[in-house]
């Protein structure tokens, strides 16, 4: 709980504190300096941050799969065509068929109501991918607006701000998560939406409420004030760009953790009501008929969670070490 | 060193009252007020005027409030969080029964991860850069973005289902002992929970003890002659086991949540179990009351973890800090 501790010493956010991300040694300077001449002379800072990028397989790797993952859920059913919503109108069809195994006509398989598991992981896959990137833009978006003005601002306005922070940090997610889908009952996806990004947006207001106080001191910052612009002008323009890197590296681990956490609240039985469907519902709805052996149930929705999680995770690790390479060209 | 426990000390207590607060004011703002949710959406007009002033909601909030909290202090070993409406019954006695089985779960889980996240770390330092360290780092990633509730259901499909090794279901009886006269029953909530600590943890572990050795008393140490064996142990384990304290307090609350859905994957009757199905039947003071002393629990375990930390940093504990 002290400030000098940020939240998740392994996987964080925090580029400082965690010296070897996850499967990466961190690159050697010399990687990525342009041949035979002066660092930042060939090609913008933003060529040297794509080059640090591409150069990291698993990156790539990673990238290939959010797209692929967001090409199929949302291109795939104009490919596709299944009907995910009507109950009625599927159980009149002749091939209607509930927990079906995979076959011809459903390389799937489908569900305990009859739809398609394949068309199903599209359709649920629409409400994960989309909860996960609102809530986590959302989170980024508040909690970053959060932490600048407390950090800027300094004196008892950021002690109180950051012990709101502390308290809620405090509250297990879980707990915290269910607790505001119990008050507010109906749930939709944008309840959803605004429930985890309530969760969510306690990290990356410490992290650049950190950023910030460090940041606040620099001489470019005391040469804005000196020539007299405002404090919005500071923090808009000086102190928020100069944070971007953390930011973005924050945002994208951001969108691995709302996807967790929707497909977590889902299989607790709080994701988006039927016939709308979300990966960790489907999980939860596969894992209640486990002992039936109906694996197409339950293996492709976890597969499809698992492989998203660490895509994100692996892209969040890389665009780290692209940024940091940024900052050492400084 | 009292410096800086008593800091700590503030702090929690501070953050309780905090979390106390954000509590009740969660249980001000249920849109259509706590009737609608107790007594159903359509419950009349005339009917929610009489539950309101049954239950004292149509009194002020902040005369409301120091109800709450006169309930909540006093008396302090008697703490009401007011009535459960699903179980008939006070919210402190429905949590009472099941509070044990959560601490129970949660205390070995944490116990067992660390147990075994410490050497798997070292043996990581050991053979960096072997095949040993990348299979374990594999490992760890794998487990890391596998979600507790995927890991639960896969383990009893593959080893209940499949095998027959450990029974699906928890161990049997409501006190908090009977796991330890059913331990098949515990195995996999257990595993379960362990799965998403140990690769953290021996992640931590890792990066902890590769900067415990280029630390400068390493190099003396080295230049004095000692072995290898000496100065792993000796020199770095010794003080890269200090951030791993500070480490266990940071994590409670994602084992707490953690602890939720491995209960309701594999039905076990703790707190987690209990708060979701409470969440189900809208009985909204169960949920807060849940997540109250989940939290409360919380602050308390991290405080505990300062203090053991207090105690083994050597600069706090000769109050250079």
């Amino acid at each position: 709980m002290t400030d000098a501790v940020h939240e998740d010493p392994v996987f964080g956010t925090d580029a400082q504190l965690t010296p070897v991300p996850l499967g990466f040694e961190p690159l050697a300077p010399g990687d990525v300096v342009p041949e035979g001449g002066e660092a930042g002379t060939s090609g913008g800072i933003g060529i040297q941050i794509l080059r640090v990028f591409v150069e990291n397989k698993l990156a790539v790797a990673g990238l290939v799969v959010v797209v692929s993952m967001v090409l199929f859920c949302f291109v795939g059913p104009f490919v596709y065509h299944t009907n995910q919503t009507n109950q009625q109108a599927l159980l009149l069809t002749l091939h209607a068929i509930t927990n079906g195994a995979p076959g011809a006509g459903r390389p799937l398989g489908t569900d305990g109501t009859g739809f398609d598991i394949l068309g199903r992981l599209m359709y649920g896959g629409q409400t994960s991918l989309t909860v996960g990137f609102a809530s986590a833009g959302v989170a980024t978006l508040v909690g970053v607006s959060y932490g600048a003005l407390s950090g800027f601002f300094g004196g008892w306005l950021d002690a109180v701000m950051m012990r709101l922070v502390d308290v809620l940090l405090s509250i297990p997610v879980i707990f915290l998560l269910i607790a505001l889908v119990t008050i507010f009952q109906h749930v939709s996806a944008t309840l959803l939406i605004g429930v985890i990004a309530f969760v969510s947006w306690l990290i990356p207001a410490r992290l650049i409420r950190g950023e910030t106080l460090s940041l606040r001191t620099r001489e470019y910052v005391q040469a804005v004030r000196v020539a007299g612009g405002s404090r919005r002008r500071i923090v808009g323009r000086h102190i928020v760009p100069n944070a971007v890197g953390t930011i973005v590296v924050f945002a994208t681990f951001q969108v691995a953790d709302s996807i967790l956490l929707l497909a977590a609240l889902g299989f607790l039985g709080f994701g988006v009501p039927a016939p709308l469907t979300d990966w960790g519902t489907m999980l939860s709805n596969g894992s209640d008929a486990a002992g039936n052996g109906w694996w197409w149930q339950i293996y492709p929705a976890g597969l499809c969670i698992v492989l998203v999680v660490i895509a994100f995770n692996f892209i969040g690790d890389a665009l780290r070490d692209a940024l940091e390479v940024r900052l050492q060209r400084r | 060193m009292s410096g800086f426990l008593l800091r700590r000390l503030v702090q929690a207590v501070v953050v309780v009252a905090g979390v106390v607060l954000i509590v009740f004011l969660l249980s001000q703002v249920i849109p259509g007020g706590e009737c609608k949710a107790v007594l159903g959406p359509k419950a009349t007009l005339v009917n929610c005027a009489r539950f309101n002033r049954l239950n004292g909601f149509n009194q002020p909030v902040l005369v409301q409030f120091a109800k709450f909290l006169k309930g909540l202090v006093w008396p302090i070993w008697h703490p009401n969080l007011g009535y459960s409406y699903k179980f008939n019954e006070g919210v402190t006695q429905v949590i009472a029964q099941r509070l044990p089985r959560t601490l129970v779960l949660v205390g070995t889980a944490t116990t067992l991860s660390l147990l075994i996240a410490v050497p798997l770390g070292i043996i990581q330092v050991v053979r960096r850069n072997h095949p040993t360290d990348y299979t374990l780092t594999g490992l760890s990633f794998l487990l890391y973005a596998m979600p507790p509730f995927l890991l639960g259901t896969l383990l009893i499909i593959w080893t209940s289902f499949d095998l027959g090794w450990f029974p699906s279901q928890p161990p049997s009886g409501v006190s908090a002992w009977a796991v330890f006269t059913d331990p098949r029953a515990f195995v996999l909530p257990l595993v379960t929970l362990c799965g998403i600590t140990i690769a953290s943890f021996s992640r931590y572990m890792r990066s902890s003890m590769m900067d415990a050795l280029a630390e400068d008393y390493v190099r003396t140490a080295r230049a004095k002659g000692a072995s290898q064996r000496r100065v792993l142990y000796g020199h770095a384990l010794r003080n890269a086991l200090i951030p791993i304290l500070t480490l266990i307090g940071l994590s409670f609350p994602a084992i707490v949540s953690g602890a939720v859905i491995t209960e309701t994957v594999f039905n076990y009757p703790g707190m987690g179990l209990l708060t979701v199905y409470a969440a189900g039947n809208s009985d909204i003071p169960l949920v807060l009351g849940t997540t109250l002393v989940a939290t409360v629990a919380t602050v308390v375990g991290s405080l505990v973890a300062d203090v053991l930390y207090a105690l083994a940093d050597p600069r706090i504990r000769f109050g250079s800090l």
